[in-house]
């Protein structure tokens, strides 16, 4: 099966892998900042014009969404899997 | 009736009639065919008003074809016959039938043209679609189906009362724009009726304890129909209406915060129905051309992609009887294909550019940021954040990749599903591709002409794949917080299950011991008194009593005799008699009132 192959490559190259999408991800950012390839004049407000902000809006949203979640379920909302069995 | 227009549901339901007639090696043809006609007429139906009936001063009309009810029509059938061929496999014909009636009462809803032609419909969609749930045959399966009709039931009834007030304020039943300037209380009760289906918090609850527990085929079918249906609803009667622009705001990231908790993967995919149904009802909310435009179009794309979702994880269930994050894990090995097109439904749903969520999601992020609701687009793109965090990554991740937690048992069992459930996802996959990539297929479908938006400009590009590849970067950073817990959430369904609970301790204790203790001051205090008095009484009973009680049990047993002629036994079927019933005064209420 040549897409279980395909997985399996990757996974056995997988420091190549995580370097890679790194370089992608700094590439991103860079990118970015040049107004030829990222045309802001589409920006919805002033704060997108800084650099990569997008980039920082992500990363933190996603570490947002994680912790705060996590918080409020461990307050008291998640529970033991038999609860309503009783 | 006006001429002959043949309704797309008639077919739907006289298929499901005709199917346990048809022998068993053409059930698979038929069970094609009847979708592929529904879909054909939906496909060629012109624009107009049809199926007009005349019953007492009213005017119902079955059949509005216009723009925004042919494209719910269309992908509405569509689905339907990706579902069937999904689960084509299902031996029990009751359940295709339970199906095909539920889409048959998602498209009478979507061309209904008054609202107790909706309301029928309506009804239809709750009373089929919770077989669905029952077939799948656990001992939890009763329970969370009985609560589905409870809650839905209760929507129905202020659905059904802003109805017969409505009519009595405006002596009209035409399903037009509500007042959404000045909402008056009918306007309220029929909003309440359609946001329940649309799952706004507070009244959200019933899908995922829904949705969850319903057969591997019939999930897939169930994400598709009610909510979107509601959504079709919203944007006919509602939009303009703000007060849905931050409900939709807050289901959007609802469903966010409960999807990182949650450890089963097909609740974890329901949470992620409030959230992505979420964008709409905002869209709706803020009822501009552009805005409605997008809900429409993320309703349309909405509907592949967790259909195809609900394909992938449903295949993992059919495959391996599981269906959580900790009894699951490197299933790559055994499913690579299933994986592949979870993934894409994955992609599509949180947005990438060549996806189709790309050109729906970001029609009603665009249409706010204009509208110069900022909060609304920012908080709209938090939740895309967190959209691609649980289905693209953390639906993939754990199930297919991840620690192995699955027993000798489960990895045995594991293998990818059957072809037709290839096929089904095959094909889904690709119209989400090609709707990424090909705007003009849906963009030509939508209600408001000329659609006046572009995604794919760099900019738009350039945010998104930001935004989502710096989620990437968070996920697998704070992998370890993520890793699923064997636990359940309490949700807004905790006040009705509890209850049930206590009305049965209030009848086990309090009950139980008032009734001990009676028992216990009879024998010891009132024994001797009451032996001297009973002799006394034995004469009234004799004479007086007696001759009343078996007047009263002969009538009682007669009456009994007429009730057992429609006692069936089984409770589901009583109880929809008895709702039957029910909205059945409601409406001679409304027609003789």
């Amino acid at each position: 099966m040549k897409l279980l192959r395909l997985i399996e490559f990757l996974r056995n190259h997988l420091k190549a892998v995580v370097a890679g999408s790194v370089a992608a991800l700094v590439l991103l950012a860079i990118l970015d900042a040049i107004p030829f390839l990222c045309d802001k004049h589409h920006a919805h407000t002033a704060i997108e014009h800084l650099p990569a902000f997008w980039c920082a809006f992500g990363f933190l949203g996603c570490a947002l969404i994680v912790l705060v979640s996590k918080a409020f379920g461990h307050a008291g909302i998640m529970t033991r899997e038999d609860y309503y069995d009783e | 009736m006006s001429d002959l227009w043949v309704h797309p549901s008639l077919i739907l339901i006289a298929g499901a009639l005709l199917l346990p007639a048809i022998p068993e090696r053409l059930r698979k043809g038929w069970l094609l065919l009847v979708p592929l006609l529904v879909f054909a007429r939906i496909a060629t139906l012109s624009k107009g008003t049809f199926g007009e009936v005349h019953l007492l001063q009213f005017t119902l009309t079955f059949g509005r074809v216009d723009a925004l009810s042919t494209v719910f029509g269309y992908i509405m059938a569509l689905m339907c016959l990706l579902g069937t061929l999904y689960g084509l496999q299902v031996k029990r014909a009751a359940e295709t039938m339970a199906a095909w009636a539920y889409v048959a009462g998602s498209l009478g809803a979507i061309f209904a043209g008054d609202l107790l032609t909706l309301f029928l419909f309506w009804e239809l969609m709750a009373f089929s679609s919770v077989f669905l749930i029952w077939f799948r045959g656990r001992k939890e399966s009763l329970g969370t189906g009985y609560r589905y009709l409870l809650v839905h039931v209760a929507g129905g009834v202020s659905l059904l009362a802003g109805i017969v007030l409505h009519y009595h304020a405006t002596a009209s039943l035409a399903f037009v724009g509500f007042n959404v300037a000045h909402p008056a209380l009918p306007d309220y009760l029929i909003l309440i009726g359609f946001v329940l289906n649309a799952a706004v918090p507070p009244f959200h609850a019933w899908l995922p304890d829904a949705y969850s527990e319903a057969t591997f085929s019939g999930s897939v079918f169930l994400c598709a129909f009610t909510t979107k249906t509601a959504v079709y609803a919203l944007c006919r009667g509602f939009a303009g209406m703000e007060i849905l622009i931050p409900l939709g705001v807050v289901m959007a990231l609802y469903g966010v915060v409960y999807a990182v908790l949650e450890n089963d993967c097909r609740k974890l995919l329901a949470y992620h129905i409030i959230s992505q149904v979420g964008y709409m009802v905002a869209g709706v909310g803020l009822g501009t051309q552009l805005a409605i435009n997008g809900a429409v179009a993320h309703a349309f794309a909405h509907i592949l992609y967790k259909g195809l979702l609900f394909m992938g994880t449903g295949s993992v269930l059919h495959m391996t009887g599981k269906s959580k994050f900790t009894e699951l894990g490197g299933l790559y090995q055994k499913m690579p294909w299933t994986f592949a097109f979870t993934l894409i439904g994955g992609l599509s749903i949180s947005a990438f550019p060549l996806f189709s969520g790309f050109v729906s999601k970001s029609m009603i992020i665009q249409a706010g940021f204009e509208d110069h609701k900022l909060w609304m687009g920012f908080l709209l793109l938090l939740a895309s954040s967190g959209t691609f965090l649980h289905t693209g990554l953390k639906v993939p991740y754990f199930i297919w990749f991840g620690k192995n937690h699955c027993s000798k048992e489960t990895w045995e069992k594991a293998a990818e599903p059957p072809w037709n459930m290839i096929a089904a996802m095959a094909v889904t996959s690709f119209l989400c591709i090609f709707i990424g990539c090909y705007t003009p297929y849906l963009y030509r479908m939508l209600p408001y002409h000329p659609v006046d938006f572009h995604p794919y400009t760099s900019y738009h590009v350039f945010e998104t794949l930001e935004i989502l590849l710096f989620t990437a970067l968070g996920f697998f950073l704070l992998i370890k917080k993520l890793e699923p817990e064997a636990k359940i959430s309490l949700d807004l369904d905790w006040p009705y299950r509890m209850a049930g609970r206590a009305f049965l301790w209030f009848a086990r204790k309090p009950v139980q011991a008032t009734d001990s203790a009676v028992g216990e001051v009879y024998r010891t205090g009132g024994l001797r008194g009451l032996m001297s008095s009973a002799a006394d009484i034995r004469v009234f009973d004799n004479r007086v009593i007696d001759g009343a009680v078996d007047g009263i049990g002969s009538t009682v047993r007669s009456m009994g005799g007429l009730f057992r002629r429609f006692q069936r036994g089984a409770l589901q079927e009583n109880l929809t008699i008895v709702f039957a019933i029910a909205a059945a005064l409601l409406i001679a209420f409304l027609l003789l009132a």
